[in-house]
């Protein structure tokens, strides 16, 4: 198990590597670089020697391996530089967004999960009766909805039938856990239909496998309740499947905020990345994507390591 | 003693064997009806021109923000625009950005997929390892990435580059399913005789593996069809998809739409319910084909 471990965050290494030249050569590869985009806004001409000392200041001018070479060193003693647009340490400007992020992420979480974990459930048990279809109609309509509609449909809901919209500026939950709540509780929804919706179908389909096996007959035949039969046999053992896929999506989920953060007007992390994409912020993108990434690739870490622990009979060598 | 004149008729019923289209549609109700409505959204969408009340860019300053009447069934828009016309011709748009970017995306991944399986040892072991720092990036990071890289390259009114940026993703989560399927078709004993045969590797991948692998590879296509119509909706919304004055759902939701919805709710409740339903109709259909084609497969 030790070695194992060891070993897979050793693979962890080569395939950030992987993510960082992928991102840092796209960026590379965008027509127009960040002085560029700065000067145009700007308007008015620019002589080519003021362009080549603000590349020169911002490092653009140094060869690609050196560029690359500086962002690797940096980040192997914890800096990653400072943001090419505003010129703040990158670190400052991701921290105040993924606190918000965040957040957003474990309240769609779990939302998903209380919403799903039941209703996968009951659609298993009575499989093929009107609960079962309601069910699967409102899990692959989860699946159909765009969430950044949703939340605009919930924020047209709140404002017809209470002439209310949520709060806009944000305040950490420590402070004023009531506004907190009453401004991010909406994007948590939006997205969490679909989570919801996708961990209901894996919930059903594991049930569904699970009912089939010799234990839960056993568990029958010598007269355990039904609800144990379910509750204690078969939930249990149909938890890995839902496990990882409630996981993976949370990975995702950062991620996948990009849009409904610019339906609420959140700023979060969704938001810094399209703006810095737009900008071509390197280092701001760069951060972010690899941020995202690792946290991906170490969520799956974890989500194989809970394997083992939630079902003894798999052991790793 | 009694002889037997007559040899007693054999009655033997060959069972009666219907059209796949027919079978599919007796066993999957729902994907049936899945599959009905991307006919007629396919219909709408090709014959738009006659199907549409309106042009979809013609501005009628005279009825701006109108609510849904007889003249204009789902109102207009900030310009005046015809909402019901805009999203007749927003199928268009989403039928061929879909069915493009999936066919590009589940298409190329089915070849590395078949590829990576055939050979095995290091080449698969380095493509996996490609497809695994794909696929640790989240979905529309790596499209707006690549729209970002790409720029736009329109060719008769559709942007290629979107295409390319939405199917990119796709391609490992293709290749990855399609690679399992066929490490099992690898090992079955005529890929052998074809080995043995002297055929190359090409013949061998096209003509003796990747047939064996269509039926996950159909099922992925049309569930990425899905996808990539919520990931056009995503990216267009954003402002990275397709431009104005182009009509697509995702579009409809944003600009204008964004500032005057509270008034005029019909600008983004069409769209979205149309982005919904067109979604909601491939994935009914892509999970009905699962059902019917190979039920074991995880997608």
């Amino acid at each position: 198990m030790l070695r194992y471990t060891i070993n897979r965050i050793l693979l962890m290494i080569p395939t950030l590597l992987g993510v960082a030249v992928l991102v840092f050569l796209l960026l590379r590869a965008m027509p127009g670089d960040i002085v560029e985009l700065r000067f145009m806004m700007e308007g008015g001409q620019v002589s080519p020697e003021t362009l080549a000392i603000e590349r020169a200041r911002l490092g653009l001018d140094k060869s690609l391996w050196w560029q690359f070479y500086d962002w690797m060193t940096g980040i192997f003693v914890g800096d990653f530089g400072t943001s090419m647009w505003t010129g703040r340490p990158v670190i400052d400007e991701i921290a105040s967004r993924l606190q918000l992020s965040l957040q957003v992420a474990i309240m769609a979480t779990i939302l998903a999960v209380v919403i799903a974990l039941p209703l996968g459930t009951i659609s298993a048990l009575y499989k093929d009766t009107w609960i079962d279809h309601l069910i699967r109609v409102f899990a692959i309509a989860g699946l159909a909805v765009p969430s950044f509609w949703l939340g605009m449909l919930i924020i047209l809901g709140l404002l017809y039938s209470f002439n209310w919209i949520p709060p806009l500026t944000f305040v950490p939950i420590y402070v004023d856990p009531w506004h907190n709540l009453s401004q991010l509780i909406w994007p948590a929804m939006a997205v969490g239909y679909r989570y919801s919706a996708v961990a209901t179908r894996m919930t059903r389909s594991t049930i569904l496998e699970v009912l089939q096996e010799d234990y839960i007959r056993t568990a029958r035949a010598k007269g355990v309740f039904e609800r144990l039969v379910v509750s204690r046999h078969a939930m249990r053992n149909a938890m890995l499947p839902v496990v990882t896929v409630v996981g993976l999506e949370f990975a995702f989920l950062i991620g996948g905020l990009v849009v409904t953060e610019q339906v609420f007007n959140l700023n979060g992390l969704g938001k810094l990345f399209v703006e810095t994409v737009t900008r071509a912020d390197y280092t701001m993108v760069q951060a972010l994507v690899m941020l995202v990434a690792a946290f991906f690739i170490f969520v799956n870490f974890v989500v194989d390591l809970l394997y083992a622990v939630l079902d003894p009979r798999i052991r790793y060598r | 003693m009694a002889v037997v004149t007559t040899t007693p008729e054999i009655t033997y019923k060959a069972p009666k064997r219907r059209h796949p289209v027919v079978q599919f549609a007796r066993t999957q109700p729902l994907g049936a009806a899945g599959l009905v409505f991307i006919v007629i959204l396919f219909i709408a969408g090709l014959f738009a021109h006659w199907v549409a009340p309106y042009d979809p860019l013609d501005l009628d300053y005279g009825a701006m923000l109108a609510p849904p009447s007889w003249d204009h069934w789902m109102g207009t828009d900030a310009f005046g625009r015809d909402v019901f016309s805009r999203i007749i011709y927003g199928a268009r748009t989403a039928l061929a950005v879909g069915f493009l970017a999936s066919l590009l995306g589940s298409g190329f991944g089915a070849v590395i997929g078949v590829v990576s399986a055939y050979f095995g040892g290091r080449v698969d072991m380095l493509i996996q390892r490609f497809m695994d720092i794909l696929l640790s990036f989240p979905l529309i990071v790596l499209a707006l990435t690549v729209v970002a890289v790409l720029g736009r390259f329109p060719v008769g009114g559709l942007d290629l580059n979107l295409i390319v940026a939405i199917a990119i993703p796709m391609t490992p989560k293709v290749a990855r399913v399609v690679r399992s399927s066929a490490l099992a078709i690898r090992e079955l004993p005529y890929v052998d005789a074809a080995r043995a045969a002297g055929y190359g590797h090409t013949r061998i991948i096209f003509r003796h593996i990747a047939p064996n692998v269509v039926a996950p590879f159909l099922i992925m296509f049309t569930a990425f069809i899905a996808q990539a119509i919520l990931l056009e909706a995503s990216l267009s919304f954003l402002g990275l998809g397709v431009t104005e004055p182009t009509a697509a759902w995702g579009l409809m939701l944003s600009g204008t739409s964004q500032e005057f919805y509270s008034q005029a709710p019909w600008m983004i409740i069409f769209p979205g319910v149309a982005i919904s339903f067109a979604v909601f109709a491939f994935n009914l259909f892509g999970d009905s084909l699962r059902d019917y084609l190979d039920p074991r497969l995880k997608v």
